[in-house]
């Protein structure tokens, strides 16, 4: 029989290790699964991590490789925030909407005046919203005790009725002949968020991702309130001896996480997305806490996963295209990299004994 | 000896990094009350949940009433009529005295029909309790009659009882004897652990002393001077902690009507606290746990804050401020728990230094730490108070409960502060280590700090209290000199009014 | 308002609120056991599809409510596994759980779009469906409202009268005191997750085959998620679950006929109105004390 036995510290080793065995395990049953589909595995794993960056189109599909994952960095070093402490903002995709609503209708309100302060003044909004968006849940908490996972998550929901009510309603583009929808920002010069470097996807959201990565890490490493949100999640009642005040902690966590997601909403609208549409939350926001996760909600280990993750994506469209490879496939395998990835991580806190205990 | 009930023979059980037990081998006889004495990190609680089926031994075997005894599970042990006491770990706050007692038997009858027989059975023992009430509510006393209650219920021929009286006053621990012996008249068997010597003395017939994991002797406890236990429990003599008399200075810390609710459920309120402690004095504040301890702590400590005059530092209101303002004026403080309370268990030695030493050792500079000097602060610390550790990168979980205890202390001591409180500062902890713990703190109060110490442990503060008062259900008792005072006095000031009428 | 006739609107509420009491009741068997799953969504939808799926294939609504506890089932097994046995963090776990349920629904269900499952019929309880008034707002059901309804008394029995659900209470209070006494912490756990996944599965099919009746992606929207806030609303009681269940069907069922009534409200403001309401529940209420070990990773130490 195999049994666990508490290590006296948490191994390095391990730590380092699991997210890469997690993915070559995920590999593994992803390929039995597609094999499942009838698929050939070894095609379909060489079409979803090899082709986006070495195939035939690669060309198309590298650029959107930071595309995609501008938003997943940028949202999931938020969330690592409040993970690490133990608060759980679930809600970021409504953050990220609310954050892109706000956005569009600062640019929407300008349309269609020019001035080089509206580029600033919509990634100001977009920021604002996504904090005020993830304070409601923080205020929930710490003055009523409402359980913050399932308060961000209902207004997951609200933010996307919201965002329908816009994009049909106040928000839609007057001469879209009724079509739902805003303008497309992206053509608006002011208000587009387009490619510093042309082809290379590096729009000013990627910018905005390194730089939150750099902070993040700078913050946990070197700085008081990293410290705090590590003792926080380690120990509880000991972050309280410390001095952190828990309640003013979950406000900061929330208002900060809520922040970067409603930046990315607004990079996103502003740019790849363009316009403010019905389906214009694609998931982000859910998929950037397997980001987080994945990363062991470190900085740098969030940008890494931000690159898989967004390998993925791009990976599944193409295996859609080439392979008639169900896009939930690929949501399975997402699924699945965090379920290994979650069980591996036993062996950093954990030694597996095989029979009973000896000297 | 009579004929024996149960007989262990070459017991071992290994962890990683520990013996726990070595080929341990000795007998319970019948209508025998046993001591099994021992340190902290003798070996006794696994020798203990082996009898009892919560641990397998790696070799070694058992015969219990002349059969052979390994039992799986602690279902098995029940049925074979062997009962435990637990110290802590066994009773549900939220469930009823009824359902708790049901939970702990293996054939329970229906709760109205075994709510009768714990009246019965509580009455016949003289441990009076109500079925029906919430064990959360309980005081310490009354939740240990739920255990015992719990085994007296099965009928046991053998009963285990692991550290049953440190959480007792004096009189709790007369009634509780009496029980014992009445039981042992009935012909149950005790196998009884502790490490204090007194009692084991006053009512054991035979002894088993457990070091390192090894039994190391055995003795009729009522024929051996207790010096030699304690030398053979311990394998060294230590020296009692010394110092020259101290004249108490100014007052330091003053609690006037210092009041608080309960924090949190089954929590203890504090009603109108009022005492001073004066420079280079050591306040003693004992009482029986759950009296409002913790509570306490965490009032003087910051973590919960009450009217700004309720506590006051030279003069100072305080009350108010959080822990890091209180710590900057010269206030530290070490609650009870050191795992996860007042050390962070999977956070490096350093980064556990940075916990409390941030504001007086100057580890924080405009919001950002200086790792360099929290690295040195907390090897200052270890080789101050001589903490056995590879180095202050090593996690705090990896200490042993003797060296994280001398690490909290030490940490809080090398920050010189102008008023020290401790909660438990030696609870778990070994004798050497508990030496160097109250040593560091009188030195402290000879250098002119007050110095409050929160203790269960009676022994402890009359060894280093100048003044002793005690903290009953959220009230703090008039001070009296240490000096002077005997056990009796002292167990009426814990006890209060605390549920004596039935054992008196 | 004249579109809105009470005696619908109380007949439909309690079909509305039946997939959610269903989820919701399973996991408060979950949580008093001291797991907190948060793959409510997860389980549901994955039921939903899975009954959909064996209703299609058999025609047998019977048997696809079968196939949907079993699939709940198995996939809380696989939150299971990872929270009692590798000690995963249970919030992280379930949220996995919640992801990975909804891609595999998505996955299983690609054929079944559009298509009709078979009739789930009412269940006909001769007289009092012919009582005036109560008649057609209580007795005229299909069997798996009355199912819900049965299952809150059935845990509410277990739970206060009988020694498993002593057990299992002790488990979730304090489950080091539990081991302590010899009681198989992770196996106890295990039966009760399985039960909630069974719980939420038939919950997700009742969507799928009764309420819609048809499979699209995703059409839990947010129903787990409701459930799981139900469980905090009632405390942590059977009794009151039914109370927070209805009063969100009652919502629902209210803001559904006034979009139908033709409110001049935008329906996208309407549609918020479940979610909302549950928020505001939350935060109304003060939730009574949870289990002691909710959400904890057990070990057995030594």
């Amino acid at each position: 029989m195999i049994r666990l036995e508490r290590r006296r510290e948490p191994s390095r080793g391990w730590a380092l290790a699991t997210p890469f065995i997690a993915v070559l395990l995920t590999m593994l049953a992803g390929g039995l699964l597609f094999a499942a589909l009838g698929k050939d595995p070894v095609e379909a794993i060489r079409t979803i991590f090899w082709d986006p960056l070495f195939g035939p189109y690669a060309g198309y599909s590298r650029p959107q490789l930071l595309v995609k994952a501008a938003p997943l960095i940028l949202i999931a070093t938020g969330l690592s925030l409040g993970f690490r402490a133990g608060i759980w903002n679930i809600g970021a995709e409504g953050q990220y909407i609310v954050g892109a609503i706000c956005a569009a209708a600062v640019a929407l309100a300008a349309y269609p005046a020019e001035s080089v302060l509206l580029f600033p003044a919509m990634v100001l909004a977009g920021a604002l919203g996504g904090l005020l968006w993830g304070l409601i849940p923080g205020v929930l908490r710490v003055r009523f005790g409402a359980n913050e996972v399932l308060t961000s998550l209902m207004l997951v929901y609200v933010a996307e009725a919201l965002l329908a009510a816009m994009a049909l309603g106040l928000l839609r583009n007057p001469e879209g002949r009724g079509f739902p929808g805003s303008r497309n920002l992206a053509q608006y010069p002011s208000a587009a968020n387009l490619e510093i470097l042309p082809g290379s996807g590096m729009h000013w959201g990627v910018v905005a991702a390194l730089i939150a990565v750099v902070a993040a890490q700078v913050i946990f490493a070197r700085h008081q309130l990293g410290y705090r949100i590590r003792l926080t999640g380690a120990a509880p009642r000991a972050a309280v001896f410390a001095g952190v005040r828990p309640g003013l902690l979950v406000l900061v966590c929330m208002g900060f996480s809520g922040a970067l997601a409603g930046l990315a909403g607004m990079f996103e609208v502003a740019g790849p997305a363009g316009r403010l549409s019905i389906d214009f939350g694609a998931g982000y926001g859910f998929t950037a806490i397997i980001v987080a996760f994945l990363g062991r909600l470190n900085p740098f280990g969030i940008l890494a996963a931000g690159l898989l993750m967004a390998l993925t994506y791009i990976g599944g469209e193409l295996a859609q295209m080439q392979l008639a490879l169900p896009v939930a496939a690929i949501q399975i395998f997402q699924g699945m990299l965090l379920f290994f990835l979650l069980g591996i991580d036993v062996l950093t806190a954990y030694r597996p004994r095989i029979g009973k205990a000896r000297a | 000896m009579t004929d024996a009930l149960l007989t262990l023979s070459g017991l071992s059980k290994a962890y990683p990094g520990v013996r726990a037990n070595d080929d341990i081998s000795f007998s319970v006889g019948r209508g025998e009350i046993h001591a099994l004495l021992g340190e902290n990190g003798a070996g006794k609680s696994t020798l203990v949940k082996t009898i009892y089926g919560l641990v397998q031994p790696d070799s070694g075997s058992m015969v219990l009433d002349g059969q052979p005894y390994n039992p799986a599970e602690p279902r098995e042990a029940r049925a074979r009529g062997v009962a435990m006491v637990f110290q802590h770990f066994s009773l549900f706050d939220a469930l009823s005295v009824a359902e708790n007692v049901a939970l702990g038997m293996e054939n329970p009858p229906g709760l109205r029909a075994l709510s009768d027989r714990i009246a019965e059975v509580s009455r016949s023992y003289g441990l009076p309790l109500d079925p029906a009430r919430t064990v959360g509510g309980l005081s310490a006393g009354e939740r240990q009659r739920v255990e015992i209650l719990r085994c007296l219920l099965q009928e046991p021929r053998l009963l285990i009882m692991d550290e049953p009286t440190s959480v007792l006053t004096p009189q709790e621990v007369e009634v509780l004897f009496r029980t014992l012996r009445q039981l042992r008249e009935e012909g149950v068997s005790i196998l009884y652990i502790s490490h204090k010597l007194g009692e084991i003395r006053a009512f054991c017939e035979a002894a088993t002393i457990l070091r390192q994991g090894r039994v190391v002797g055995t003795c009729d406890p009522r024929e051996t001077e207790p010096r030699a236990m304690a030398e053979q429990m311990v394998g060294a003599s230590f020296a009692a902690p010394s110092g020259a008399a101290r004249e108490p200075g100014a007052p330091v810390l003053a609690l006037r009507g210092l009041s608080a609710p309960a924090p949190q459920a089954f929590g203890t309120p504090l009603r109108e606290i009022e005492v001073t402690v004066h420079a280079g004095e050591i306040l003693g504040i004992g009482g029986v746990a759950g009296n409002g301890q913790d509570e306490l702590t965490a009032a003087l400590s910051g973590e919960m804050t009450v009217a700004p005059d309720m506590v006051s530092l030279k003069g100072t209101e305080i009350g108010r401020m959080g822990p890091n303002a209180r710590r900057a004026l010269g206030l530290c403080a070490a609650p009870e728990e050191r795992m996860g309370h007042a050390a962070a268990p999977d956070m490096s030695l350093t980064e556990n230094a940075m916990l409390t030493g941030a504001q007086r050792r100057g580890l924080v500079h405009r919001g950002f730490l200086r790792w360099g000097a929290a690295r040195d602060f907390a090897s200052a610390v270890i080789d101050r108070f001589d903490v056995r550790t590879p180095g202050p990168g090593t996690a705090a979980r990896a200490l042993s409960g003797g060296n994280l205890q001398k690490f909290v202390i030490g940490r809080e001591i090398l920050q010189a502060p102008e008023c020290l409180v401790v909660n438990q500062p030696t609870w778990g902890v070994d004798a050497a280590a508990a030496a160097v713990i109250r040593q560091a703190l009188i030195d402290l109060a000879q250098e002119g700090a007050a110095v409050v110490v929160i203790s269960q442990d009676l022994d402890e503060l009359m060894e280093i209290a100048d003044r002793f008062c005690a903290l009953n259900e959220g009230r703090l008792s008039a001070p009296r000199p240490m000096r002077g005072l005997t056990l009796e006095e002292i167990g009426l000031m814990l006890g209060g009014a605390h549920d004596l009428k039935e054992a008196g | 308002m004249s579109g809105i006739d009470p005696v619908i609107l109380l007949a439909q509420l309690m079909v509305v609120a039946t997939p959610i009491l269903l989820a919701a009741i399973g996991e408060l068997v979950v949580e008093r056991a001291g797991v907190l799953n948060l793959g409510v969504e997860g389980m549901m939808i994955t039921g939903a599809v899975c009954g959909f799926a064996v209703g299609v294939a058999t025609g047998s609504p019977l048997l696809g409510f079968a196939g949907a506890a079993l699939g709940g089932a198995l996939v809380s097994m696989i939150f299971g596994l990872l929270t009692q046995v590798l000690l995963s963090n249970q919030v992280a776990t379930g949220l996995a759980l919640t992801l990975f349920g909804l891609g595999l629904s998505a996955l299983i269900g690609q054929g079944y779009v559009g298509l009709r499952g078979p009739v789930v019929p009412d269940l006909y309880l001769p007289l009092l469906r012919d009582i005036p008034v109560l008649g057609p707002m209580l007795f005229r059901h299909d069997a798996v409202v009355y199912l819900g309804l049965g299952l809150v008394v059935a845990v509410w029995w277990l739970l206060t009268r009988t020694r498993a659900g002593l057990i299992l209470r002790a488990v979730g209070e304090n489950h080091d005191a539990a081991h302590a006494l010899g009681y198989h912490v992770v196996r106890v756990r295990l039966m009760a997750i399985a039960f909630g996944g069974a719980c939420a599965g038939l919950g997700g099919a009742y969507l799928s085959l009764a309420r819609v009746p048809q499979w699209t992606e995703g059409m839990t929207a947010g129903a787990g998620w409701i459930a799981l806030a139900i469980v905090v609303f009632a405390s942590w009681r059977p009794g009151r679950l039914v109370i927070g269940a209805y009063l969100f069907g009652g919502i629902t069922v209210l803001q559904l006929n006034l979009q139908a009534a033709g409110v001049r409200v935008p329906v996208e403001y309407l549609q918020m109105s479940p979610y909302l309401a549950t928020i505001l529940v939350l935060v109304l209420l003060r939730a009574g004390r949870a289990p002691g070990s909710l959400g904890k990773t057990f070990h057995a130490a030594q």
